[in-house]
C-alpha cells in the first residue's frame, strides 16, 4: 500500500463515501491513499482497472468525476466536495447528458 | 496568438530552453500538462520538500524560468502540432491554438512497458507512478510493496521511498545477472562523470542498509481476484509466492515519440536502448524545418544533459530566426556542448549496466492493455500474414485504444519481430496521427465555430 | 500461356478480381507494393451501402448487395456484415422534399430499396438524433461490415484458390512481350501474363500513364474520427442530405465520424496528414446531429489516400491503349460495397472481353485526356 501521515484537510466523496485529500494532489493519489486501487471496469471484458502510470499515458485510471465520465484522475487536481464514481464498462454518455 | 517559440514540456529541457530564449528577446510560450513546472524528474519541485543539492539547484533553475517572462500554461495538454508551427492544446476544457515561428518538443520519456501476466490488476503500477505519488502527494510504500525489473529509476525511487520513511518488502531483479560484467569495459569513460556512479552506488547501499531483500528472479506473475494479492516468481530454481499489496514495475525509460511520429519526423532505432528516437543533429533539429527536440525525448541522457540540450537548442533557434549570428551561436554553445559531452560519457556504461530486459511474454500476457489483446493473439495475427504493427492493429485492435500504443507499441513490435525472425527495427511501428491526446468532439467543434485566440500575458 | 493473369494491387478490388479469376480456373498472381489492405480497403467506415449512390452505380451495387448477403458462401466469412441499415436524414423540409424526389426518381427506374420515412419513424430508427431532423431516406437492409476482416477473408479465400500474393512488390513498368503477352516488371521480379488488372487505387492512374493512357483522376485524403467506446445507442449508419457526415457506431462501441472531410495528401510518400480545421468541421456536424456526442472523447483520427475521379464514378473497363490491361480503380471513397461484384465484372472482362454485369457507365473512355495531335 501507499500511505502518508497527513491525510489532508479536503474531503472527496468516492461512491458516497467520504475520503480525505490534500491540496494540490491528483484525484488518483487521494484514492490510492484511501486504499482504493480499482477505479473502473473495462468495456472490453469488464476487468477491474486502476492507476498504472500516474502520468496520463495509460488511461487506466478513468473514473466519473462530478458526473463526467472518462476523466483521467491522475491529471485532475482534487477539489473539496468532488464526487467520484467508478466507471463501469463503456462510459454512460446518455445518462451524463440527461442527468 | 503568435509567438517566436512554442515549447512543449516544462521539464529540465523545456525550462532551460525557455530561459535561454527569453534572454535573446524571444516571445516564448511553454505548454505542460502538469499543474506546475519540473516535468518528471523535477516533479512538483515548487511545492514539495527539498532533499539535497540537486533539488535546490533544480528549484533555482525553475525560479529563473518563472522570472524569465516566458508565458507558461499548465494543465495544458497539447494534442496537435502542425509542421508550419501551429500548436493546438486543451486547457480548462477548451481547445486553443497558437502560431509559432519555431516549435521545440521537450516531452521527455515514457516508461518502457514491462508486461507480465497479471500486470493489468489493480495494485500493479510503474515505479515512475509511485515516484509521482511520493513527490506530489507524499505517499510512501508500506505493507507488502514489491519492486521488480531493472533501471536507475528503480534504485532512485527505492532510496527516496526509504528516506521518506517507507518500507519495501523486496526488489526482484529481473536481469540475467550479467549486466555489470557487460558494463565494465565502459567504466573508464564513465569516470569522466563520476557523480552518476556515486549516486547509483549510494542508492544501492541504502537498500542494503535497510535490509531490503534483493532477489534475482524470473517468470514474474501478478495474481489476485479483482486486485493484486500476491506475486509468483522463479528464484534459486524454485517457484516462490509472496503476498503483495502493490507491485511496482520498471524497465527503464524511452523517448516519448507520439508528437514527433504524428508530425512525420524521421526516426532512428537506438540499438543500445532498444527504442525509436527522432533523428536529430547536435542542435536538436529534426528532419522537419522549424521543429526541434531537446531533452530525453531526443535520446536518454538524464536531467543535466536535458538542460544543456535545451539551452543549445534555444541558441540554435535564435540563430535560425536571425537573432544571433552563427558565429555567436557557436561561441555561446561551445562550453555547453563540451559539458554535454562530459555528461554523456557515462551513458555507454549506464546503458550496458541497465540494458532493457528481453521481451518474450507468455501467450496469455496482455500486451495491449486498452483493448486487452494478448501476446498469443498478436502471434496468431503474424501467423495469419500480418507483417507489421499496423496490420496487427487493424486485425486485432492492438493499439486502437485511448493510449494510442504508448503502453504497448514497443512490446507488440518486439513480439512481431521475434515471431517473424527479424529485428525489431525492421517492424513498421504504429502509424500515429493527431490528435495525440483525447479531446471532446465539442471542444474540437468549437475551434471551428470561432477561432480561439490566446491573449498573451504582458512579457 | 493461356489463362494467366496478374492483378496489380492487393486491396479489396484486387483480391475480389483475383478470386473470381481463380475460381474460373485461371492462374493468378497478385502484386502488392506494401501489404494487403494497406490503404483504403483496410481502413474505411465499412459502409455496405446502396443508399444515395449515383443512379449509374445502383445496378452494380444491387448485385454486390446480394453477394454481401451471401459473403460467407463466397469467401468463408461474413466480414462482420450486419444489415443494420443506412439512413440519410433531412434537416429541414426542403431537404425532405429532395429526398422524396430522389425516391420517386429511383422508383421510376425500377428501384424500390430507398424509402422516405417521417419524423416519427426517423426518431424510432435513431433515438439519439437531434430534434430538428424532420425525416429521412432509408435502406433498411443496407448496413456495415468490418473492413480488415473482409480483406483478410478475401485474402484467405484467394490463397485457398491457388492465387499467389506477392507483397512488397512495387510495379515499375508494363511491357509487351515478343509473343504478344504482357510483362509486369516490379522491383522484386517480373511476371508475364495474358491479362493484367490495374487495381492499384490512388496509384492506378500512374499505371495507366505508363502505357500512354491519361485518365483524369486525382486523389482524396478523407479523414475519420474515432471516439471512445460507448454503450450501443445507434444501429444504422447515418448521413445527411446537405452536410458531409458519415456516422456509425462499430461493434466495439466506438463511433466513426467521417463524411469525406479532407486532410492533406502526399501520394509520393503514400501518406496523408490530418487537417485540424476540417476535422473540427466534421466534429461540429456530428455534434449537431447527435447532441449527446458533445462531451465524448476523440481517441484518434485516421487519414488515408484514395483515388477520386471528376465524376466520382469508378473506372472499370479495358485500357484504350493497352489490350489485355483492364482497369478497376477510382472508386472515390465508396468502393468497399461494390468490390465483390466489381471483381466479378473485371474478371469477366479479362476472361471473355466483355461482361453482362452493369459496368458500362464506368468505361475509361469518358475520362481519357487526348493530347492535342
Amino acid at each position: 500500500m501507499l500511505t502518508r501521515p497527513d491525510p489532508g484537510s479536503l474531503t472527496l466523496l468516492f461512491e458516497g463515501r467520504p475520503i480525505p485529500a490534500r491540496e494540490g494532489e491528483s484525484v488518483a493519489s487521494a484514492l490510492i491513499a484511501a486504499g482504493i486501487l480499482a477505479f473502473r471496469t473495462t468495456p472490453v471484458s469488464g476487468a477491474p482497472r486502476g492507476p498504472f502510470c500516474m502520468m496520463g499515458a495509460c488511461f487506466d485510471c478513468l473514473a466519473v468525476v462530478d458526473g463526467v465520465g472518462s476523466v483521467q484522475t491522475c491529471l485532475v487536481q482534487v477539489r473539496d466536495g468532488m464526487r467520484i464514481e467508478r466507471q463501469q464498462g463503456a462510459r454512460d454518455i446518455a445518462s451524463e447528458t440527461t442527468g | 496568438m503568435r509567438v517566436d517559440l512554442a515549447i512543449i514540456g516544462a521539464g529540465p529541457a523545456g525550462i532551460a530552453a525557455a530561459t535561454e530564449a527569453r534572454a535573446h528577446g524571444f516571445s516564448v510560450l511553454v505548454l505542460d500538462e502538469n499543474p506546475g513546472p519540473g516535468g518528471r524528474v523535477w516533479q512538483a519541485i515548487e511545492t514539495r520538500p527539498l532533499h539535497g543539492d540537486d533539488d535546490r539547484v533544480a528549484l533555482e533553475t525553475v525560479r529563473a524560468f518563472r522570472a524569465s517572462g516566458a508565458e507558461a500554461r499548465f494543465g495544458a495538454t497539447v494534442w496537435c502540432v502542425e509542421p508550419e508551427g501551429r500548436v493546438y492544446w486543451s486547457e480548462g476544457g477548451r481547445a486553443r491554438s497558437a502560431d509559432a515561428a519555431w516549435v521545440l518538443i521537450a516531452t521527455g520519456t515514457t516508461e518502457r512497458p514491462l508486461p507480465i501476466p497479471g500486470w493489468t490488476l489493480p495494485g500493479v503500477l510503474t515505479v515512475g507512478a509511485a515516484q509521482i505519488a511520493l513527490k506530489t502527494a507524499g505517499l510512501v510504500p508500506s505493507g507488502d510493496v514489491w519492486l521488480a525489473g531493472q533501471g536507475p529509476l528503480l534504485l532512485l525511487y527505492a532510496a527516496q521511498a526509504l528516506a521518506a520513511g517507507g518500507r519495501i518488502a523486496g526488489v526482484l531483479d529481473l536481469t540475467d545477472g550479467g549486466s555489470l560484467r557487460r558494463a565494465l569495459p565502459h567504466l573508464p569513460r564513465a569516470l569522466r562523470a563520476p557523480s552518476y556512479l556515486a549516486r547509483g552506488v549510494a542508492w544501492r547501499l541504502a537498500l542494503r542498509r535497510a535490509g531490503v531483500p534483493w532477489i534475482r528472479a524470473s517468470q514474474l506473475r501478478a495474481e489476485g481476484e479483482g486486485r493484486l494479492e500476491r506475486i509468483r516468481f522463479l528464484a534459486d530454481g524454485t517457484v516462490q509466492v509472496r503476498p503483495a499489496s502493490l507491485l511496482l514495475l520498471h524497465d527503464g525509460v524511452i523517448p516519448s515519440v507520439q508528437i514527433t511520429r504524428a508530425l512525420g519526423c524521421a526516426h532512428v532505432w537506438d540499438e543500445v536502448q532498444h527504442c525509436w528516437k527522432p533523428l536529430t543533429d547536435i542542435w536538436g533539429r529534426t528532419s522537419l524545418e522549424r521543429i526541434s527536440v531537446a531533452g530525453d525525448g531526443a535520446g536518454i541522457g538524464g536531467a543535466r544533459v536535458a538542460e544543456l540540450s535545451g539551452r543549445i537548442a534555444a541558441l540554435d533557434i535564435a540563430a535560425a530566426l536571425g537573432r544571433l549570428s552563427t558565429a555567436a551561436r557557436d561561441r555561446a554553445a561551445a562550453p555547453l556542448l563540451a559539458a554535454r559531452e562530459r555528461h554523456l560519457a557515462v551513458r555507454p556504461f549506464l546503458d550496458a549496466l541497465f540494458s532493457p530486459l528481453p521481451i518474450d511474454p507468455a501467450d496469455e500476457t496482455i500486451l495491449c492493455r486498452c483493448e486487452e489483446v494478448t501476446a498469443g493473439r498478436v502471434r496468431e495475427a503474424v501467423s495469419l500474414g500480418c507483417l507489421g504493427a499496423n496490420q496487427v492493429k487493424a486485425f486485432t485492435r492492438a493499439g486502437m485504444g485511448a493510449c494510442q500504443g504508448r503502453m504497448c507499441g514497443p512490446v507488440v513490435a518486439a513480439v512481431i519481430a521475434a515471431a517473424r525472425g527479424v529485428a525489431p527495427r525492421d517492424i513498421e511501428p504504429y502509424r500515429l496521427r493527431f490528435p495525440t491526446k483525447p479531446l471532446t468532439l465539442g471542444e474540437l467543434a468549437a475551434l471551428h465555430a470561432q477561432p480561439t485566440a490566446v491573449e498573451p500575458q504582458s512579457s | 500461356m493461356l489463362e494467366r493473369a496478374i492483378v496489380i494491387g492487393g486491396g479489396l478490388h484486387g483480391l475480389s478480381t483475383a478470386l473470381h479469376l481463380a475460381r474460373s480456373g485461371w492462374s493468378v498472381t497478385v502484386l502488392e507494393r506494401r501489404h494487403v489492405g494497406r490503404h483504403s480497403s483496410g481502413i474505411n467506415a465499412g459502409g455496405v451501402r446502396r443508399l444515395g449512390r449515383d443512379v449509374r452505380e445502383i445496378a452494380l451495387a444491387q448485385v454486390a448487395h446480394e453477394m454481401w448477403r451471401n459473403l460467407r458462401a463466397l469467401v468463408g466469412d461474413d466480414g462482420g456484415f450486419r444489415p443494420s441499415g443506412q439512413v440519410k436524414v433531412a434537416e429541414n423540409e426542403t431537404e425532405l422534399t429532395a429526398l422524396e424526389h430522389r425516391a420517386a426518381e429511383l422508383r421510376a427506374l425500377g428501384w424500390t430499396h430507398e424509402e422516405v420515412v417521417d419524423r416519427a419513424e426517423t426518431r424510432r430508427l435513431l433515438p439519439a438524433i437531434a430534434p430538428h431532423v424532420v425525416g429521412a431516406l432509408v435502406v433498411r437492409d443496407d448496413g456495415a461490415a468490418d473492413p480488415m476482416r473482409t480483406v483478410m477473408a478475401f485474402r484467405h479465400a484467394v490463397l485457398a484458390s491457388g492465387v499467389a500474393i506477392e507483397e512488397g512488390a512495387s510495379v515499375l513498368a508494363l511491357e509487351r512481350t515478343a509473343g504478344g503477352n504482357l510483362r509486369v516488371v516490379a522491383d522484386r521480379g517480373s511476371w508475364e501474363a495474358t491479362r493484367v488488372a490495374n487495381c492499384a487505387g490512388a496509384w492506378a492512374p500512374a499505371i495507366a500513364r505508363s502505357v500512354g493512357e491519361t485518365i483524369r483522376c486525382g486523389v482524396k485524403a478523407s479523414m475519420m474520427i474515432v471516439t471512445e467506446r460507448l454503450p450501443r445507442f445507434v444501429e444504422p449508419t447515418v448521413s445527411t442530405v446537405a452536410r458531409p457526415l458519415s456516422f456509425k457506431q462499430t461493434a466495439a462501441g466506438t463511433v466513426l465520424i467521417g463524411g469525406g472531410h479532407q486532410g492533406r495528401a502526399d501520394p509520393a510518400t503514400e501518406t496523408a496528414v490530418v487537417d485540424v480545421r476540417n476535422l473540427a468541421r466534421a466534429a461540429g456536424i456530428a455534434t449537431e446531429l447527435f447532441p449527446l456526442m458533445r462531451g465524448v472523447r476523440i481517441l484518434r483520427s485516421w487519414c488515408g489516400i484514395e483515388a477520386r475521379t471528376p465524376d466520382d464514378l469508378p473506372v472499370i473497363g479495358e485500357s484504350t491503349t493497352c489490350p489485355g490491361l483492364v482497369h478497376s480503380f477510382g472508386y472515390s471513397g465508396h468502393g468497399f460495397q461494390l468490390a465483390p461484384a466489381a471483381g466479378a465484372a473485371v474478371a469477366e472482362i479479362m476472361m471473355r472481353g466483355r461482361t453482362n454485369l452493369p459496368v458500362a457507365p464506368f468505361a475509361p473512355a469518358r475520362l481519357i485526356e487526348r493530347s492535342a495531335a
